[in-house]
């Protein structure tokens, strides 16, 4: 690791302000990411602004129909918050197979979607979700705000302040875990919202990151049921192919996560 | 037994410090002065190396040298040896390329170190590396065994055409031809035995520290045979000669084979130490790890079994192709020979064997011995091979193993091993006993109502252990004898001190050692202490891997503690005014047997050391050594049954049970054995379905961190059912025959067996990922 200054800043003005000064500054929260490219001399940041600490951004709401994650909340805290089991258990469960322990306890949604890892969970729950990302300047849809791999429509020094999701009627996750990392080998989160809508997203798949299945979105419309996509055909064209998983396995994977998924959110 | 002695389970000593931070491994030691080195390795598979411009890292704050592959090679620090002479088919050494321990001309794998910073913190050091620029010349590479073996293909050494380091057989290939004339079935397949990266917990190390005054080298090293090590060293990289060179391996956090060999980055810490005058610290990383680390495995085989009518075995005839990636590591030319072709009969009776292994070159890091070395390749070849032919001739494949399963022992196979004792049939039935064998077809009807698909898959493993007799080796082409030493200290107030050749580095040995000792004169082994791992304590060994410590190292302590309980008896007679036939030994006491006159273990001990009363002629003391050489190979076999279930849509396996039945001999430490048994399984399992190290077609490593080499993890393996049935060694008085490697030798083909019997498709390969197994069912 090559020097760096680390700072943990009590509030997220301060926290903008270090970052301001910084030549070359970085935020850090659960640090799952972060830590180890500077450890592989990767990243060279001249201050590690630490915002994992900042009370206000750590908690979970819920009120009426909107479920509220701030950013710095670990995955473990969601994953045992009560709001979260009863209002949308399916982020629950998502956090409960993001990772291992040691990953749960430190890892937290706005470390997740700032990175924006093509195979990470939470992305797939924005989307599918229709959720709000906040920062400390402005409102942003998730559809506008994951743009690829590993990139989004954070601007320099803006900080995510809190995710909010509109509860819906039902949604549902399901994962292959890549076997190695844990990330989504291929994870598909589905959702039935209130006003009758379906929305399926796919992480770990695609080349170009979080993607949404249109296909899927139709059969679901029409039949929410696990056996309305048994005809259905997803391409491989544009996926992932590694040593873990080829496109055309992933293909299989995208269509039938989305199956458990709808078992799962009933 | 007592409560301490021999097949106790007694809770293990060491692990009061490892388990509260208090081991010593070689990166907790610090020395006054000590500097810290980095290394500076090869991005390219194969280049040359055209010029290393050091100047500004020199000129750097703390730097102390930057130390280049042709200064070693200039100093004439003697290259990398590979201890086991093999001799081609056609009578021809086998053809070796040097390896010095930094390249100073070329580099064959990424990862090869070319010069070495030495500063004065690790991370200056690496600061420092970063500012040396090294030019390179990139040549074509070759990353697999086929493409090395192309006719136009680069070539590695010019010492080995064709990349062929040799071109080996074994057994009687007109009996085996004749066997296959007069089959009336034949069964066939080929197999990859797949790459693996050993991935001991605690990365490799070296602290070297060269005193000048003394013109001696200490060395702290993460080593399983630190005498070896001081022998090669010594002997052969001219480092410095025996008595001037101390070895020292701490506590050590797991080896697998990977510590057994002398790496380059010791040599260059010693040879460096020197040049700086000051202590050498280097400390690998993980991504070190992956790619210096020896390897493991990495075979490509055919197979073809001959069967008479009554599907009796006529003769196997067997094709082997070897990596060795780019340079012969210490052992490495002995693993697919005489660790592999020697098993190939595995439990049955096969008149007839023949085997060729040709080993190859290529532009991956060096392959060697990695837990079981050359076993596990001959197990799961010959097992996928048996389960394959039972589903060939549709009999169910415990049957068609028992019909061919060696019977009366001593039996001598076809490919050297003379099997001394075992009762396969005992594990057989045993193992399905414990997965209720017989009620299989139920459950995989009630699964396949479930929609899922269950499959079960045997493995009957044989192994040998105990390594080895050191003239039946020498005749291989071994460099060094297998025999083990052993010294026993008692000391003046009845403490005890054993000091031994083998070395633990996860084994027990602090426990199990003492257990003998607690067996033989009833102390309690708090008054024992093992010394082990230090060169200048213990005077020789060859250290632990091959299953070996007990077979070997045990009977070596068991040989001197005859003669310390000789003498301790003739004193005891002595003071109690009795004959020495008279005496026994019970509960640290020595005794005269029929009578209430004993005196205990620390009156003796003392009487030999103030030597006021001692017999005439006696000498003072109590202190005895033994070597001990064993006289065969021990044989350890077993049964291992693996039930699971196949996700069809996923192709995802997950297990319903897994048995295991082995036969260790005499156990020692049943708690122990069964973590040994553990570890094994789950490196088994790990090869099976997890782990594969890649590289691709320009020999860049694809897998060298934790990210893509999927090691298991505790929920990807289920709960273990263990149990033993027990033939005892008679080749060692302890009737041990070793329980190491059992595990990772016996676990891969019942796994794959078992998904290939849930699939239907025998055409799997390890690792059977979700996405192979889901390719295998779908197409």
């Amino acid at each position: 690791m090559y020097e760096t200054t680390y700072h943990r800043a009590s509030s997220v003005d301060e926290a903008a302000a270090l970052f301001s000064k910084g030549s070359d500054a970085k935020f850090l929260a659960g640090g799952h990411t972060l830590i180890p490219v500077m450890k592989q001399r990767l990243a060279s940041p001249s201050d590690v602004i630490d915002i994992g600490k900042i009370k206000d951004l750590i908690g979970v709401q819920l009120s009426g129909d909107t479920l509220v994650i701030k950013a710095a909340t670990t995955y473990y805290d969601i994953m045992t918050n009560a709001d979260v089991k009863k209002a949308v258990p399916a982020i629950a469960h998502l956090t409960s197979v993001l990772g291992d322990p040691a990953v749960r306890a430190r890892g937290t949604i706005g470390g997740s979607i700032a990175n924006n890892d093509p195979a990470a969970d939470f992305p797939a729950a924005l989307i599918s979700l229709g959720a709000t990302v906040k920062t400390n300047k402005r409102s942003i849809a998730a559809e506008d705000f994951f743009k690829g791999l590993f990139t989004t429509a954070l601007e320099d020094g803006e900080i995510i302040t809190e995710v909010s999701f509109p509860v819906p009627e039902k949604a549902g996750y399901a994962k292959m875990r890549h076997p190695a990392s844990r990330f989504a080998l291929t994870g598909v989160f589905v959702t039935k919202t209130k006003g009758g809508d379906v929305r399926v997203a796919a992480t770990g798949a695609s080349q170009s990151g979080v993607m949404r299945v249109s296909a899927i979105e139709a059969a679901l419309k029409s039949n929410w049921s696990a056996s309305a996509l048994d005809g259905v055909s997803v391409s491989a064209s544009g996926l992932l192919s590694d040593i873990h998983g080829s496109a055309d396995y992933r293909a299989n994977l995208v269509k039938v996560m989305a199956q458990r998924a709808v078992q799962a959110a009933g | 037994m007592g409560m301490e002695g021999i097949g106790a389970s007694v809770v293990r000593k060491e692990d009061k410090r490892f388990i509260t931070g208090k081991g010593r491994y070689v990166d907790d030691i610090k020395m006054v002065g000590m500097t810290y080195a980095h290394f500076i390795r090869s991005p390219h598979a194969h280049a040359k190396v055209k010029s290393i411009d050091s100047s500004a890292a020199e000129a750097m704050p703390g730097v102390v040298a930057v130390l280049t592959g042709k200064q070693i090679v200039d100093d004439k620090v003697g290259n990398l040896i590979c201890g086991w002479a093999i001799t081609s088919k056609d009578g021809s050494p086998m053809k070796m390329g040097a390896w010095p321990a930094m390249a100073p001309e070329t580099v064959r794998f990424v990862g090869q170190a070319v010069a070495v910073v030495i500063a004065d913190s690790k991370n200056l050091a690496r600061d420092a590396a970063e500012a040396v620029v090294v030019e390179y010349e990139e040549l074509p590479a070759v990353a697999d065994m086929p493409s090395a073996l192309k006719p136009g293909a680069p070539q590695l050494h010019p010492e080995a055409p064709g990349n062929v380091v040799y071109d080996w057989h074994i057994g009687d290939e007109a009996a085996v031809g004749a066997a296959f004339s007069k089959a009336a079935h034949v069964v066939s397949l080929e197999l990859t035995n797949n790459r693996l990266a050993p991935n001991a917990m605690e990365p490799r190390a070296a602290i070297a520290d060269y005193d000048a005054a003394e013109e001696h080298f200490t060395l702290y090293t993460t080593s399983q045979n630190p005498h070896v090590a001081r022998l090669v060293l010594s002997a052969f990289y001219n480092i410095a000669p025996e008595h001037k060179l101390r070895v020292i391996a701490p506590d050590v956090g797991g080896g697998f084979g990977s510590k057994i060999f002398i790496y380059p980055e010791e040599m260059v810490a010693l040879w460096a130490s020197k040049k700086v005058g000051r202590p050498v610290k280097w400390t690998g990383d993980r991504t070190e790890a992956f790619l210096t680390d020896a390897h493991g495995r990495d075979h490509i085989s055919k197979a073809e079994m001959a069967f008479d009518a009554d599907h009796k075995m006529l003769g196997l005839r067997v094709k082997t192709h070897a990596n060795f990636g780019a340079y012969m590591s210490l052992f490495s030319s002995s693993v697919p020979t005489y660790l592999y072709a020697t098993l190939l009969s595995g439990q049955y009776n096969i008149p007839a064997i023949y085997a060729e292994v040709m080993g190859v070159y290529t532009n991956t890091t060096p392959v060697d011995a990695y837990r079981g070395a050359g076993r596990p390749e001959a197990s799961y070849l010959l097992e996928r091979l048996v389960e394959t032919a039972a589903r060939q001739f549709k009999m169910d494949p415990a049957e068609l193993r028992r019909k061919n399963f060696i019977t009366q022992f001593p039996h001598q196979t076809p490919v050297i091993m003379a099997y001394d004792t075992g009762d396969f049939n005992a594990s057989l039935d045993a193992a399905m006993k414990a997965i209720d064998y017989a009620g299989f077809p139920a459950r995989k009807a009630a699964a396949k109502a479930q929609g899922k698909l269950r499959g079960i898959g045997l493995s009957c493993y044989i192994e040998a252990c105990g390594i080895a007799p050191s003239k039946a080796v020498g005749s291989l082409g071994a460099g060094v004898g297998l025999w083990e030493s052993a010294e026993i200290r008692v000391n003046p107030v009845g403490t005890i001190e054993v000091l031994t050749g083998s070395h633990s580095h996860g084994q027990g040995h602090e426990t199990t050692f003492c257990q003998l000792i607690a067996e033989r004169l009833g102390v309690p082994i708090s008054q024992v202490s093992i010394v082990h791992g230090d060169t200048d304590k213990v005077q020789f060994g060859m250290g632990t891997y091959g299953s070996r410590s007990a077979a070997v190292g045990l009977t070596a302590i068991l040989k001197a503690m005859e003669k310390v309980e000789a003498k301790a008896k003739k004193i005891a007679a002595h003071a109690l005014e009795a004959s020495e036939g008279d005496i026994v030994i019970e509960n640290g006491e020595f005794k005269v047997t029929g009578t209430d006159k004993s005196i205990a273990l620390p009156m003796v001990a003392l009487a030999a050391y103030t030597a006021h009363n001692l017999p005439d002629g006696m000498e003072p003391g109590l202190k005895e050594s033994a070597f001990y050489d064993p006289t065969n190979f021990t044989f350890p076999a077993g049964t291992y049954i693996c039930e699971l279930e196949v996700d069809e849509a996923t192709g995802k396996t997950s297990f319903v049970n897994f048995v295991a039945a082995d036969d260790f001999g005499r156990l020692i430490n049943p708690m122990i054995v069964e973590g040994q048994v553990h570890g094994g399984l789950v490196q088994g399992i790990g090869q099976a379905l997890l782990e594969h190290a890649i590289y691709d077609s320009n020999g860049q490593p694809v897998t060298a961190s934790f990210m893509d080499y999927a090691m298991p993890r505790a929920d990807d393996v289920p709960s273990f059912k263990l149990s033993h049935t027990t033939t005892l060694c008679p080749g060692n008085p302890l009737g041990v025959k070793g329980c190491g490697e059992a595990g990772a030798i016996g676990a891969s083909a019942a796994v794959i067996n078992a998904i290939t019997d849930a699939i239907g498709n025998n055409k799997l390969e390890m690792p059977a990922t979700p996405d192979r197994v889901w390719h295998a069912i779908h197409g």
